[in-house]
């Protein structure tokens, strides 16, 4: 045995440095502090004292709850003393979230996903405001905030609090549970907005000793209507394109474990499943189990019987009351409010389901599918982790099965796969084809000096498209060529589309790779807006018996 | 708005045809098709009142396609598209005919 004298190292600089910005903000706050509980007056003076220069912040910012208040009072510190951040965030949905960046407070971002701000975003990015460290999924940035981009300080926010600092976030607990806990064990600091403090709340979300302060915001957060799709606007397409979905594709491989998309296309599928899907005999024997928001398009099913379980990233304004009523269908704690949690679902979303459906902006010739268009940095999001074969899943079910029977053949190695469906109508609003021959998102990488073109839905990973015109099976395919024409033999008369070898396109459809309409048995006359099972947001909540109660904006009658 | 007109022959005259047939609603943001006998021609003559510009080439292959599905002569079709894709222009069109041509008395 050797000794060696090894310097000493501090092994709790974390925790005393958490300990220090505590004192420090005591010491400035004075009466404005009240155990855990600041004043709202007080808070850019907290945020001053608790976030030195160059932290790492995690600003909760989720799909649809937003901690607006604390972002708003990051834009007011002043940059002198609170410089250099790191921010680290799911969504950047506000102005605020790039606020600080031209203030000067914040320099560089890791992030999921920025579609109201993905302008401004690349606007920033290109004049050198903002350095990108990485566009990620949620999953994926969830999983860096344990590795290497764990919180300084989380600003999260909740529905309210106790005055010892317990949390309650309800229906939309969405990603504060996976922030916090991140934050808190590395010994970061929590603080926590929320819309009020009361005596009692109702079920405890996340532990007052996990949170270091709380502060009651002058208005409740703001919270985005995000899944809710009018039926009134699905057209007589996305009709026909559902009865395809449903017949050529859920009745076909069996899905009994899925995730949608959000939109119109696969709000058309929800809502044809009691009408179209009950006529086909598929209740009980497709849909029971759900990686979903509440989609209001997803009431009537659920009445009719189709739908046993719905677990949630979040929740949906509206939907509160009727989810109340469903405890056997969706997650609810003993309070009776729903708990949704992204990071679980997302994983359930990966591993425990057997098909994503979802719409998309362009898909190219090799099936690599991409939202991202010129000037605009989106970002994923969860798709990526929705629509992508899970590699790593080990448990069998018969349609994972019946997709790897497809994709693995002539004596590879058996395994299963999972089906990932791109729904496009060939040309969108403006006559803009959905179909090209390059990505916009090849463009955008070098614009942007992206390491990669931020392809959303990787062609290996797709199995089938979807459009008005039909099926492509990609799995079927035996080659790039037959994908390529597979690809083009959908994508109607867009020039894509056009340009098929249409003596290819016949051979496949030949031996079923291409399926159109009147070959899954589907007459287009039959493609009405009647087979919607509910054709308003009137239907939607007479469907529920009274029980949903839709956002102002959806009433127009 | 531009307007495009496309002419086919040789199509089965669409025997007997009375009246006019309208599909669509265009206040609903949908598109309308009309389908009226064409007397004095065997000919299926198509026009298109479309919002979008620059698009003949699309138009003409959607008809083209169209036509082959369903060769018929005597008709005189009309489309406001109201913005609407091809898609849903092609789907409307094979449900007017369909409508049309079973309108047509024995």
């Amino acid at each position: 045995m050797n000794a060696r004298t090894v310097p000493a190292r501090d092994w709790n600089a974390r925790a005393r440095g958490r300990l220090r910005r505590v004192e420090r903000a005591a010491a400035r706050l004075g009466p404005a502090l009240d155990g855990k509980v600041v004043d709202p007056s007080a808070i850019v003076a907290l945020l001053e004292e608790t976030i030195e220069p160059g932290d790492r912040v995690c600003l909760e910012g989720n799909n649809q709850k937003q901690a607006d208040f604390l972002a708003r009072a990051l834009t007011g510190v002043d940059p002198a003393r609170v410089n250099a951040l790191h921010m680290v965030q799911s969504v950047l949905a506000l102005p605020e979230h790039l606020d600080v960046f031209e203030r000067g407070i914040a320099s560089r971002l890791d992030f999921s996903f920025s579609g109201p701000q993905a302008a401004r975003l690349a606007k920033l990015a290109g004049g050198g405001k903002i350095a990108i460290g990485a566009i990620h999924t949620y999953l994926e940035l969830f999983g860096r905030y344990f590795v290497d981009l764990t919180p300084n300080v989380a600003l999260v926010v909740a529905q309210c609090a106790d005055h010892a600092g317990n949390l309650y976030t309800g229906p939309n607990t969405e990603d504060t549970p996976v922030i916090v806990e991140a934050t808190a064990f590395a010994s970061g600091l929590v603080i926590a907005q929320v819309n009020e403090i009361v005596e009692a709340i109702p079920r405890v979300d996340i532990p007052a000793d996990w949170v270091d302060f709380v502060v009651q915001s002058p208005q409740p957060h703001y919270i985005e209507p995000l899944f809710t799709r009018d039926p009134a606007k699905i057209s007589e397409i996305q009709v026909l394109m559902a009865m395809m979905a449903i017949k050529g594709i859920y009745a076909r491989y069996g899905i009994d474990r899925l995730n949608h998309g959000i939109g119109f296309d696969t709000a058309a599928i929800e809502l044809l499943l009691p009408t179209f899907g009950e006529a086909l005999g598929l209740r009980g024997k497709i849909c029971r189990h759900w990686a979903l928001n509440p989609h209001p398009t997803l009431i009537p099913a659920i009445e009719a019987g189709f739908v046993e379980s719905v677990h949630s990233f979040g929740s949906e304004l509206g939907m509160e009351d009727y989810i109340r009523a469903r405890p056997d269908v969706f997650f609810t704690g003993p309070d009776g409010s729903m708990r949704s949690n992204r990071a679980f679902c997302q994983t359930a979303g990966h591993y425990a389901c057997d098909l994503f459906i979802g719409s998309t902006l362009q898909v190219d010739l090799a099936g690599n599918s991409s939202t991202a268009t010129l000037g605009r940095i989106a970002g994923f999001g969860g798709a990526p982790n929705m629509g992508a074969d899970a590699r790593g899943r080990r448990h069998a079910t018969p349609a994972w099965l019946a997709a790897g029977r497809e994709a693995h053949r002539d004596g590879a190695t058996p395994r299963g796969r999972k089906l990932v469906v791109q729904m496009v109508e060939t040309f969108r609003e403006h006559m803009e084809p959905a179909f090209v021959e390059r990505l916009d998102a090849w463009e955008l990488a070098e614009s942007a000096n992206m390491a990669l073109p931020p392809i959303m839905i990787y062609g290996d990973d797709v199995t089938h498209v979807l459009t008005e015109e039909g099926i492509a099976n990609l799995l079927l395919c035996r080659d790039a060529a037959e994908r390529e024409q597979a690809i083009r033999g959908v994508a109607g008369f867009t020039p894509v589309g056009l340009a098929r070898d249409r003596r290819a396109v016949d051979a496949l459809r030949a031996r079923g790779v291409i399926r159109r309409a009147e070959d899954l048995g589907i007459d287009k006359r039959d493609a009405t807006r009647d087979l919607l099972a509910a054709r308003s947001i009137k239907d939607l909540v007479r469907a529920s018996g009274g029980l949903y109660d839709p956002p102002k904006r959806f009433r127009n009658w | 708005m531009e307007k495009l007109a496309f002419t086919y022959d040789g199509g089965a005259p669409a025997e007997g045809a009375r009246g006019a047939r309208i599909v669509g609603v265009v206040a609903s943001g949908n598109l309308e098709v009309l389908i009226e006998p064409l007397a004095s021609s065997r000919a299926c003559t198509i026009e298109i009142d479309t919002a979008a510009h620059g698009f003949g080439a699309t138009w003409q292959a959607v008809m083209d396609d169209f036509f082959a599905r369903h060769p018929v002569g005597g008709v005189r079709i009309s489309i406001n598209d109201a913005g609407a894709t091809p898609a849903i222009v092609a789907l409307r069109l094979d449900q007017a005919i369909e409508d049309y041509l079973r309108a047509v008395p024995a």
